[in-house]
């Protein structure tokens, strides 16, 4: 009886979502913050994300060769900062301006995050009734025999 | 007389392990859901039941004997039943996790293990009521 391995997957599901989440808000939190220089502005971050591969020892001498192995949950492989063009205004009275008058303010798309954010939560509260099912197998079986 | 385990439980046990192997497919689709270029996968329920009903040697044996130690094993695990779903709707980013459709059969999947699990139960109940005799 595996049912322990659905909860690390749906475990690794939701810290990715959260690390989503994270990432969102703090695009969103960020989404006005000015800057004079393209070197210091924020830029959005996303995280990058890639399903666990199980290894070919894990999987056994069968699957090694038939097939790729399954994966077991999903990882945050790294951030990546947005490589959008930035969003520039003519504000030559603003104290953050540049010698020519404009202020930087980050390439972060705030309806985009919005859906972004919509979209993590959504996946987090699947994986958490994924997890809540396998909790109601998993106490079903120790009744066994009762 | 003696009793064995396997014609005492029959289809049962073999079943309810495959739930379980089949949940954990299930419950892996629904977390790559946002994972680009990520295949939804599934179990034939069907064949895969057939396979480990063969590999335990109960019904129309298919597996191999291994007669000597160094001999590798034939055997046919429930991942070789592991197929790909075929999109309704495919994304761009090559993801195939349709999340309504892999939740429903993740529910049915659910269902189906507290039946196999019942019919289980009523085995291991009878076997107890045979021994104490009454």
């Amino acid at each position: 009886m595996s049912l322990n391995r659905i909860f690390d997957i749906a475990g690794s599901a939701m810290s990715a979502q959260s690390m989503r989440l994270n990432t969102t808000a703090s695009n969103i939190a960020n989404a006005d913050t000015a800057s004079s220089s393209t070197d210091e502005v924020y830029r959005a971050r996303k995280p990058v994300f890639a399903s666990i591969q199980q290894s070919v020892m894990a999987t056994g001498f069968n699957t090694a060769f038939t097939d790729m192995p399954e994966s077991q949950g999903v990882e945050v492989k790294g951030i990546v900062e947005s490589d959008a063009p930035l969003n520039m205004r003519y504000q030559p009275d603003h104290p953050m301006a540049n010698g020519d008058g404009y202020v930087m303010y980050p390439n972060v798309n705030v309806v985009e995050e919005m859906t972004d954010m919509l979209s993590a939560s959504r996946s987090f509260q699947t994986n958490v009734d994924v997890m809540d099912a396998a909790k109601t197998m998993m106490q079903r079986i120790l009744t066994l025999g009762q | 007389m003696s009793i064995s385990f396997n014609n005492a439980l029959g289809i049962h046990e073999q079943a309810l392990n495959l739930r379980v192997k089949r949940a954990e497919v299930l419950a892996n689709n629904l977390a790559n859901a946002d994972t680009p270029g990520f295949k939804a996968r599934d179990l034939d329920f069907k064949a895969a039941l057939n396979n480990s009903l063969s590999q335990s040697g109960s019904a129309g044996s298919m597996a191999m004997a291994q007669t000597n130690s160094k001999h590798l094993s034939t055997s046919n695990d429930a991942s070789e039943s592991l197929l790909y779903r075929n999109p309704t709707q495919p994304s761009i980013d090559g993801n195939t996790v349709d999340t309504q459709q892999e939740t429903a059969a993740y529910m049915k999947n659910a269902m189906d293990y507290q039946a196999s699990f019942q019919f289980l139960n009523s085995k291991f109940k009878g076997l107890t009521s045979a021994i104490r005799g009454d």
